[in-house]
This record gives C-alpha cells, structure tokens and sequence, in this order.
C-alpha cells in the first residue's frame, strides 16, 4: 500500500505538467487562471498523498484544507476583478 | 492486503484516471467555455473518489471527518469557481466557438474576445 501511493503521487506529478502547458500558451487570460486553478486542485490531493506517505496525515490534512481555501479564495478574487473590468469598458471608459 | 485495501486502490485509481481525462480536456478542446466545462465537473468528480479512497483506507477517526469536511468543502466551491470565471469571461464578452469559424483568422481573433 505504501509502494501504491507513492506510484500514484508520480502519476499525480506527471499529471500536473498538462494544465501547466495551457497556462503558458493560453490565448486568453481566464484559461490561465483556470488552468492554474486546475493545478491547484490536483497539487492538493498531492500534498494528500505525501500525508499517507510519511506517516503524518493528521498535520497534512490541515495544509491541504488552507490550500483549497486559498485556491477558492484567488480564483474569486480574480473573477470578481475582472466582471468589473467588463463592466468599465461597456461604459467606454 | 484485504477488502478496505483493495477498495480503497479501486477509488484512488479511478479517481486518478479521471483527474488525467480533466487535464486532456484543458488541452484538447477549442474554447474558454468549453474547457470550463471540462475542467468544472471532472476535477471535482476525481476530488471526490480520490478522497473517498483515502477516508475508506483511513478507517473511523478524526482525520476521516475532516477528509469528509474536505470533500464537502471542495465540492460546494470549485464548481463555483468555475461559474464565477466563466460568468466574469462571459460580461467581458469573450465570444464562444462556433463551428462555423473554421478560418484561422476568424478564430483568433474570437479568442482575443473584441
């Protein structure tokens, strides 16, 4: 079982230089923040992973619950940044 | 290894399987919106299973109930992030993909969302 996390965390690890390829050649800004949120969501069941492989789960719970709030919270902030910027340029300014 | 082992690797792997076909979709689709799509659901469904796995091979303690406290966490907020994103994209007035832009140049420049 601890041989099968450890494959998992390198497949996780391989799997996050896929979005990581959207976020440098993205055409548009909102494809590299939703890239970028797609990293942060796989990076988190990562940490997870790490948790299980040392032994020490009840301290890595807790940084990956700070990440996903963190992920949330940027992503928000993001959004909510740009809809106003829509909305300046609708009055041509 | 007994049952809890094996159901647990059967969760993890699934999971792990569709967080790869989530990643694919980032790549392989042609628009903002339709990578929304992609990335919106699956990320969220892989979230899921992977944790479900680890609560299975965790067992019943204090560290399962806050792997469910996760999970609930992440699927009540990355599907909100994810609207949040396309609904900013959508006031900005990015224009969506449609079948007929098969130029090279029409298509860039709906990308570009004038």
């Amino acid at each position: 079982m601890h041989m099968f996390f450890i494959y998992v965390s390198v497949i996780l690890s391989i799997i996050i230089f896929i979005p990581l390829y959207r976020v440098v050649t993205g055409p548009t800004i909102y494809d590299r923040m939703l890239c970028s949120g797609s990293i942060a969501t796989s990076s988190m069941v990562l940490i997870l992973m790490v948790g299980f492989i040392f032994n020490r789960i009840d301290m890595f719970i807790d940084i990956a619950m700070a990440y996903s709030c963190l992920n949330f919270i940027g992503v928000i902030a993001f959004a909510k940044y740009l809809g106003t910027l829509g909305k300046r340029r609708k009055n041509g300014t | 290894m007994g049952l809890k082992e094996i159901l647990s690797i059967i969760f993890i792997s699934s999971g792990t399987f569709f967080m790869f076909v989530g990643s694919l979709g980032l790549i392989r689709l042609p628009d903002f919106y339709s990578r929304a799509h992609a990335t919106g659901k699956v990320d969220t469904l892989a979230i899921i299973l992977v944790i479900i796995g680890l609560v299975i091979y965790e067992g019943f303690s204090v560290n399962s109930a806050k792997l469910i406290i996760i999970i609930t966490f992440v699927a009540l907020t990355n599907p909100t992030a994810t609207n949040a994103l396309a609904r900013a994209a959508y006031k900005f007035r990015l224009r969506p993909w449609f079948k007929k832009d098969k130029s090279k140049k029409r298509q860039k420049k709906n990308e570009l969302g004038n």
